[in-house]
């Protein structure tokens, strides 16, 4: 016996056709015992199709599906050990908050004490202990959501699916419902997992990522490897914000190798990327990793912070557009090459903002280990 | 006076000018003042109905001493509660077909479904009547089984009112909701049961009135489809009218228009006016 958590779920070559659309190619996944697993995608890419074929609402076209090592192929959604909080909710308008969460149990014969425990404990967990008697339309959106998430952990599944969970709440509340979230979790020890196309909903919930791009896992990671190591342009450009360059490896040793961009001028990373040399590869770049600054003063923080040889990571251009967001300003950089750059700059200070403003002549460099190397 | 005052008023606020409450007035005035008339001249003391002669409650007792008409009237309230309870049923039935489920030729059955009550009155009268007789439908049947043929003409024609008012309420139905139920563990049935039947219920009993009424003043065809003893209270009151038109005619009529007011009354309260106007 290893110590290593085992699947709960396993997906095996799993396809679905929808007619002659596939939504869902040739998947496999493992999602494993007690991790919020989270199914990222754009809307259409076959993310909610591959949850509703582990809840028994659709059927695999092609492949196997296992829920605890057992084969679901034949087993009805109302005899799988999973259960699901539904995008709209799908809370019962007709029954108190009580007569939902109950339900679950009233149809498989729990009664009398032990279901009015269960009931109120499920209702506690979802902080809405003394709601019992409300009726849904009383309540507000999130709160219903807490209902249909008792009325679904009162059943103690091995695995919660939860399709889009917070795309109907406000931003403030699903900031704190993504907490929630994560806390109940932890405290039931549940498997959860989540269909979502909000990247920030994915990166501050999950355990790991399965990112889908048309009906395929273009990348399965943790948040920060996601954001961090992006396998791919699909995940790099879908998971936060990135710039581009197509660029050709001029070398590529196990401690170093270097991309000449035309759009970006050369590019020099301290480690190898183990691609064919003079290959066409894509260079990601993310805003926040871009030191801006004044040209001619930057020759200090060079020298200081920067592990690259002499012409490379570094760039000049002119700004041409500006946003301030706050906590960041963001600039639109348009560079001597003629391509444009996107930098972002924290307002470390109160004034932070006016030191840039359009058409400043700035410079901009960036560390080795900055840059991602992306061949496909 | 208020009525006529000339304040100034939202561009919204129609009903605060005068055109508009004369307009609505007029049209309160069409349609209730038969109706009135009808049940302040059922107190009317002559035969001949023309004219107001003083007040009298004698043909309320006259009317309710018919045995004729009051079997007219009986047999007409358990045709009514029998053929909306079959139109209920068939009604419910076949709109939860025509939404949940695709079959071949399910245009042809679309459109076929809602045909009786297109199709003219008499047409549908003269048909059962032919029917009826092509089948030798037994007329010698001792009550209530000598009703069976109106009943079963009637069921035709309301069952598709039934059908579309459950339809129209099928069509706001989350289908989550069914998921929802069948992921915690609900068998089909239990779904239908409790998840879907709870959802119609507004059209249930709206359907239901509808057929209710429908079925109790229909007289074309059941004029066609009555036997010889089998006569129901419009047809009762219509043979009654050739002659001439007593007051018992209106006493009856008012004590149909009082039943009819307070079986509303009565559905409306069980299920709440609001719920009924949504399934609209």
């Amino acid at each position: 016996m290893t110590n290593a958590p085992k699947p709960i779920i396993q997906i095996r070559n799993v396809s679905k056709r929808f007619g002659k659309v596939t939504a869902v190619d040739d998947v496999n996944l493992d999602i494993l015992t007690g991790e919020f697993f989270v199914l990222l995608g754009p809307s259409g890419c076959g993310k909610t199709t591959l949850l509703r074929m582990i809840a028994g609402f659709e059927l695999p076209t092609e492949g196997q599906i296992l829920i605890d090592g057992q084969d679901m192929a034949g087993i009805a959604p109302n005899k799988r050990p999973v259960n699901m909080v539904f995008q709209s909710y799908a809370v019962f308008p007709h029954m108190s908050v009580a007569d939902n969460v109950g339900y679950g149990l009233k149809i498989a014969g729990v009664k009398g004490g032990e279901a009015k425990d269960r009931v109120a404990e499920a209702l506690e967990l979802v902080k809405l202990g003394g709601y019992e008697a409300r009726m849904p339309d009383q309540m507000s959106g999130g709160q219903r959501q807490r209902v249909a998430l008792a009325r679904s952990l009162v059943m103690r599944p091995k695995v919660l699916l939860l399709d889009e969970p917070l795309s109907a709440l406000d931003a403030k509340l699903r900031a704190q419902m993504q907490f929630e979230l994560s806390d109940l979790q932890d405290q039931v020890g549940i498997t959860f997992v989540t269909v979502t196309h909000d990247q920030d909903e994915a990166l501050s919930m999950a355990s790991r990522i399965a990112v889908i791009n048309k009906g395929d896992v273009a990348q399965l990671a943790t948040p920060s490897d996601l954001y961090e190591y992006p396998a791919n342009r699909f995940v790099a450009d879908f998971v936060g914000s990135v710039n581009i360059f197509e660029g050709k490896l001029t070398l590529d040793e196990p401690d170093r190798a270097a991309v000449d961009c035309p759009g970006l001028g050369k590019v020099y990373l301290n480690h190898g990327v183990t691609g064919p040399h003079g290959a066409d590869v894509w260079v990601a770049l993310r805003p926040e990793k871009i030191y801006l600054h004044v040209p001619g003063e930057g020759k200090a923080v060079r020298a200081a912070a920067l592990d690259a040889p002499e012409d490379h990571n570094f760039a000049r251009g002119c700004i041409k557009g500006m946003s301030y967001l706050g906590d960041i300003t963001l600039y639109e950089i348009l560079l001597d090459s003629g391509a444009m750059l996107r930098v972002s700059r924290p307002n470390l200070s109160r004034h932070d903002q006016e030191d840039f403003t359009w058409d400043d002549r700035v410079s901009m460099h960036w560390r080795a280990d900055s840059p991602v190397v992306l061949l496909g | 006076m208020a009525l006529f005052a000339r304040a100034a008023r939202a561009p919204l606020e129609y009903s605060r000018t005068l055109w508009m409450r004369l307009w609505v007035g007029a049209v309160m005035v069409f349609l209730y003042a038969p109706l009135a008339v009808l049940m302040i001249f059922s107190f009317n003391d002559s035969k001949r109905n023309v004219v107001w002669r003083g007040f009298t409650t004698k043909y309320y007792e006259k009317a309710l001493s018919n045995d004729q008409l009051v079997e007219a009237l009986v047999n007409s309230l358990a045709i009514a509660a029998l053929a909306t309870l079959a139109s209920l049923v068939i009604g419910t039935l076949a709109a939860i077909m025509l939404w949940r489920f695709r079959f071949p030729l399910k245009g042809i059955v679309d459109g076929t479904v809602s045909l009786p009550i297109i199709v003219p009155e008499i047409c549908l009268g003269v048909a059962f009547l032919m029917f009826f007789a092509a089948v030798d439908w037994p007329t010698d049947l001792i009550w209530p089984f000598n009703l069976g043929a109106i009943t079963i003409a009637h069921i035709t024609f309301c069952f598709p009112f039934v059908t579309m008012v459950v339809r129209s309420r099928l069509a706001s139905f989350n289908r989550e909701q069914e998921e929802a139920a069948k992921d915690l563990g609900a068998s089909e049935w239990q779904v239908f049961r409790d998840v879907l039947i709870p959802h119609i219920k507004p059209a249930l009993v709206a359907g239901a009135l509808l057929a209710f009424t429908l079925s109790l003043d229909d007289f074309v065809i059941t004029y066609f489809t009555s036997g010889p003893d089998t006569i129901t209270f419009p047809v009762k009151v219509y043979s009654m009218v050739r002659f001439s038109v007593t007051p018992e005619v209106n006493a009856a009529s008012t004590l149909l228009i009082i039943l009819t007011v307070v079986l509303t009354f009565i559905a409306l309260k069980l299920q709440g006016v609001k719920a009924i106007a949504d399934t609209h």
